[in-house]
């Protein structure tokens, strides 16, 4: 059989299309359960159940983790795997299937979670059904992107696909461990887990969800695109291989950072916010590393909105992995817990770091997969970067105001012991941050439809490219 | 030696293999490595073939 000589592209260009419709879909349901809160009509009661805040919660979480973020890493993924080991996807039918398989997974959610079927872990909400189809995706996933780099024609393994295969492991594992359920019908199975161990099994694997598939995965993309755009190679190719290892061998302890006072034996909580306070240095490294890949050329950051996007997000990221190491803090978690404080640190990073680093990318990747070099209109994506901004502002800003509000209205006390505020007091108080959240969201949707708006512009007419392999340079042993 | 040793040498041998690691990447015998890794994404266009982008900080 022929090699192919020609990378594959058409699997990257349908993932990189559906992570802007799903993140336009997935946002526009957290536009709906922000309102929700502040317009309680919105819940629908008179149509049913359905529509509830409780029933759209989880699928707005799933909407905009799997299927908006799922999608830019499958595109960016396939993209940079088969461009930095200069040959093309192994496997292309098992890729195929990943594209197709990853839609129906994300169906499936979009009809099971409002008609309540779920098993009620967060983030694992997916019944197991459609856990065993998730298992097979993963599999597949895995060996068409280790096949790729096996059949690399570079002597060395670009530092970000280190990223996306330890993403592609470690959330394979996550996925099965957390996934051990008992079926009793078609549609609800039991954890096979137990008490405290069924709690910290659920968050040793939530938080590595954080550490690998929202930080891991999405650093894999900062390590390609941010020196591409840039045009320079990364600041120090040393330290983003420490900062690899580091991550690997720290993030797998934090989990019970979530679980602070709670029946699980103290010591574990001790290990958690230890473990959470050390993350702070990798993390950090990492950002460092991605800003100043820009040393030499800062004035690019003036006129170019791509880069924009990125070294911003890169800023998010350094903010939201401070503030989560402080939150793991017993003290300071004593008062964050259950508040908007924690909703707040989820978006800097959700809206902040993985929206931003993700949008940046696809902007440098959709013409690329048009024959193009440049999206339609740059003037639209400057447009973007500033309604996202201001958006992520209103959001976590308003959210650390009630976060800390409710935190301490809920601990006030008077003289004789008794609680100052009935919980109710303190709803009523977070109406109107509850108000300025959802126009912040509001506005970050809108500038994904101006996105979709330009990426139709961009594509209308062009031809997807068919783009020949250069053969990798000569090893310079 | 019960089983919780064991998992006190296992925290501890991961320990020293991330510090061995460390230490490797900060060797000298892997700068030429990483100088060559850290060109890759400009490898793949025919145009930059033969203009290296800059270098990095090591
Ligand atoms: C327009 C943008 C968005 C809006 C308006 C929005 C709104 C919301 C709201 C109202 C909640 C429920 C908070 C509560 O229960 O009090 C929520 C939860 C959540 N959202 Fe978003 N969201 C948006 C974008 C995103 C994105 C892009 C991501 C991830 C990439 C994300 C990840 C999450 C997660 C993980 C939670 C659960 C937080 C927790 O349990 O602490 N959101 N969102
Ligand atoms: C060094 C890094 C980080 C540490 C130590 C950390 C720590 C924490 C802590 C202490 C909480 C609150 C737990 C609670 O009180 O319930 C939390 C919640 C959360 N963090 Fe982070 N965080 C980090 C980075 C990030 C990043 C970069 C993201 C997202 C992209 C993220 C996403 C989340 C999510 C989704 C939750 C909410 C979980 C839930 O209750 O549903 N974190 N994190």
């Amino acid at each position: 059989m022929e090699a192919q000589t020609t990378y594959n592209y058409k699997v990257v260009r349908q993932f990189a299309i559906m992570a802007v419709i799903w993140g336009i879909v997935g946002m526009a349901v957290g536009v709906l359960i922000a309102s929700q809160l502040v317009w309680p009509q919105l819940n629908f009661t008179e149509l049913g159940e359905w529509f509830h805040f409780g029933r759209l919660r989880p699928l707005h979480t799933n909407a905009v983790i799997f299927a908006f973020g799922g999608c830019a890493l499958f595109a960016t993924s396939y993209y940079v795997v088969q461009r930095t080991c200069h040959t093309s996807l192994f496997a292309p039918a098992l890729a195929t299937f990943t594209f197709w398989g990853w839609q129906v997974v994300i169906l499936l959610a979009a009809i099971t979670l409002p008609l309540g079927i779920t098993t009620g872990k967060e983030y694992a909400e997916l019944e197991w059904p459609i856990d065993i189809l998730i298992t097979l995706i993963w599999v597949a996933y895995a060996i068409v992107f280790f096949g790729t780099i096996a059949k690399r024609k570079t002597s060395h393994i670009y530092v970000a696909n280190w990223f996306y295969g330890s993403f592609i492991i470690a959330v394979a594992l996550l996925h099965i461990v957390n996934s051990g359920e008992m079926p009793v019908t078609l549609w609800k199975s039991y954890s096979l887990y137990a008490g405290a161990a069924d709690a910290m099994v659920q968050w040793w694997y939530g938080h590595n969800a954080v550490g690998f598939y929202l930080t891991a995965a999405f650093l894999g993309m900062m390590y390609y695109f941010v020196p591409k755009q840039a045009g320079r190679p990364v600041y120090s190719y040393r330290l983003s291989v420490v900062h690899f290892w580091a991550l690997i061998f720290t993030y797998m302890w934090a989990g019970p950072h979530h679980l602070h006072y709670t029946a699980l034996p103290d010591w574990t909580q001790s290990l958690g916010m230890i473990f959470s306070l050390i993350l702070l240095a990798p993390s950090w490294g990492g950002m460092i590393n991605g800003i100043m890949t820009l040393s030499g050329v800062w004035y690019k950051l003036r006129d170019d909105p791509i880069l924009k996007f990125l070294i911003v997000s890169l800023s998010f990221y350094g903010m939201s992995t401070f503030e989560g190491p402080m939150m793991s803090v017993k003290t300071v978690n004593a008062l964050s817990h259950y508040t908007d404080w924690t909703v707040g640190h989820v978006h800097s990073g959700a809206l902040g770091w993985v929206g931003m680093v993700s949008i940046g990318s696809l902007y440098y990747l959709i013409p690329r997969l048009y024959g193009k070099t440049e999206m339609w209109s740059k003037e639209l994506v400057t447009l973007h970067f500033w309604i996202a901004t201001i958006g992520i502002v209103l959001y976590i800003a308003s959210m650390w105001i009630s976060g800390v509000m409710q935190g301490l209205m809920w601990r006030a006390t008077n003289a004789d012991g008794t609680l100052t505020y009935a919980f109710i007091e303190s709803v009523k108080a977070s109406y109107p941050f509850w108000a300025i959240r959802a126009l912040g969201g509001l506005l970050y949707v809108s500038g994904m439809v101006i996105m979709l708006y330009n990426v139709v512009k961009t594509i209308a007419g062009a031809q997807p490219v068919e783009e020949r392999i250069l053969p990798a340079p000569a090893a310079a042993h | 030696m019960d089983l919780n040793d064991w998992r006190a040498l296992e925290t501890v041998l991961a320990f020293v293999c991330f510090l061995a690691i460390v230490a490797w990447a900060y060797s000298s015998r892997a700068k030429k490595g990483f100088d060559e890794a850290a060109q890759i994404p400009f490898l793949d266009e025919p145009g930059e073939r033969h203009n290296e982008r800059g270098s990095n900080h090591g």
